[in-house]
């Protein structure tokens, strides 16, 4: 286990150390020239800004998330449901593949329902 | 990580290499992009700057490192500043759990007065029996790092640049997931170098009892099993690493460039890593998953090792040479799916955003559930 996460914090070190050093060498080495309040204001191809970058955000996409997390959880349990599947095909396929069967015959109503009802539409 | 401190500083050393070799393949796909594109579109491209325009890669990076480093007045400065670099490190940690070679062999030597070795040192940074679970796991990370950088670049456009994302990516993640549910269900497990094991030899199957076995040049890959998942896997993966036909997050008519709309210099080339390094990523699991990996129709590594044992010399030096045959043949594979992805960037054209979400949710997601379904009841009638 620790052979496994060892490289793997290793390596994230030294992306960290990568990434920060490239940054703050470009900070340094960077052509500097003085502010104004016009350099500083959001890049609106030109015309000045309406309202602040943190404006309100559509519902759609809060529904789009959790829309996701219900389908993610399904592929979550789908990953050892194969690998149980394949190693107990010969024993049991069927009682697995009809247990997950009705897993996945309650989540296709569910798609059916949330597509009917229109969470899904973009206009 | 290894029994002495001499294997364990190769592991290290092997780590930091990779992710440095994942890197340097930046600028030079950004090199091929734009003289691929030129090509497409009959016009030369970068072309003055040394030999076929190779060396505008280093004009380029020297104008990086020394454009101004501006950081907008509304901006939040430390998630401004830490969203490149979040967004590159999703892609670099998915990349080191990809086999990328057969592993080396170097036998026991004596130095400094002691016996060293042997060792076998894989060539991937990190060996997991679970490396797709943390493939994907990782990778989809990556929306974070463009959320952060929408977020605390303090401009409406990049902000909802970042919104865009985020759906996208949540959206076909869920269709790059199931649709790899078939070919696992086909393995039989999570190991990357079982799977490139197991698609080694002819094409043979059982179907109801009987042994079917191809002639030695059709070889024992994963997409003349799963042909529709591949197809839905590298649809997804187009998605999952925002390229076109699938980039609306920097859809510039709109949004002029999504959520890097205040990024310059390095800081956005740092998002561009992220970007090419999905793009490996997802080239190289199509190649694990679908076109055997490392394996090359009808040549086996002992093949190989054999041979250069006979005429070359024995040990370290046949399996050295073995690994890099090899690792040859990976990037060939990885190269040629990285140039459709270029391709089909200049071929096809943007997607609406109410078509691009009705093509995850109504198309690829059924699709995805429906080959899940069909290979699960026809491996059934198939093994039982």
């Amino acid at each position: 286990m620790l052979d496994q996460l060892l490289p793997i914090i290793f390596l994230f070190i030294v992306v960290i150390t990568f990434g920060a050093g490239m940054i703050a060498l470009t900070q340094l080495a960077g052509f500097k020239a003085p502010k104004n309040s016009v350099k500083d204001m959001p890049y609106e191809c030109g015309i000045p800004g309406q309202d602040p970058g943190t404006t309100k955000i559509p519902v759609k996409f809060y529904l789009t998330a959790i829309s996701f997390i219900l389908f993610d959880i399904e592929v979550v349990f789908l990953y050892p449901w194969t690998l149980i599947y394949m190693e107990n095909i010969k024993a049991f396929g069927g009682y697995l593949l009809g247990a997950m069967g009705i897993f996945m015959c309650i989540l296709i109503v569910g798609l059916i329902y949330e597509l009917k009802a229109g969470a899904l539409e973009w206009d | 990580m290894g029994k002495d401190i001499l294997e364990i500083t190769i592991n290290l050393v092997k780590v930091a290499v990779i992710f440095l070799m994942m890197v340097q393949m930046v600028p030079l796909l950004v090199w091929l992009e734009r003289r691929g594109s030129a090509f497409i579109q009959n016009r030369l491209g970068p072309n003055r700057v040394g030999p076929l325009g190779l060396m505008q890669l280093l004009a380029d990076a020297v104008k990086f490192i020394f454009k101004e480093q501006f950081i907008p007045g509304n901006a939040v400065k430390f998630l401004f500043l830490a969203a490149p670099v979040i967004a590159l490190v999703p892609a670099a940690l998915a990349f080191a759990a990809i086999p990328l070679s057969t592993a080396i062999s170097i036998d026991a030597f004596q130095a400094m007065g002691q016996t060293w070795g042997p060792y076998v040192i894989n060539m991937q940074s990190v060996k997991m029996e679970v490396g797709i679970i943390y493939i994907l796991a990782v990778s989809s990370l990556g929306a974070y790092g463009l959320l952060i950088a929408g977020w605390g670049s303090g401009n409406k456009y990049s902000l909802l640049g970042a919104l865009r994302a985020s759906a996208q990516m949540i959206s076909y993640e869920l269709a790059l997931g199931l649709s790899i549910v078939g070919i696992l269900m086909i393995y039989g497990t999570f190991d990357l170098n079982k799977m490139i094991d197991m698609q080694a030899g002819p094409l043979s199957f059982v179907f109801m009892g009987k042994e079917f076995i191809a002639p030695s040049f059709v070889p024992n890959w994963g997409i003349f099993f799963q042909p529709i998942g591949a197809l839905l896997f590298f649809i997804a993966a187009f998605a999952e690493s925002n390229r076109l036909p699938f980039d609306l997050p920097e859809s510039e008519g709109e949004l002029v460039a999504g959520f890097h709309t205040e990024y310059g210099g390095f800081k956005m080339l740092l998002f561009f890593m992220g970007e090419y390094g999905h793009m490996m990523v997802s080239s190289g699991l199509v190649a694990v998953f679908y076109l055997g990996g490392y394996d090359i129709p009808g040549v086996t590594p002992q093949m190989v090792n054999e041979f250069f044992t006979a005429n070359v010399g024995g040990g370290t030096i046949a399996s050295v040479l073995t690994s890099l045959i090899f690792l040859g043949c990976f990037v060939t594979k990885v190269a040629i799916l990285l140039w459709i992805f270029i391709w089909v960037r200049w071929t096809l054209p943007r997607f609406r955003y109410d078509t691009l979400m009705d093509l995850g949710w109504r198309t690829l997601l059924p699709w995805t559930l429906g080959n899940a379904i069909i290979t699960a009841i026809v491996l059934y009638f198939a093994k039982s």
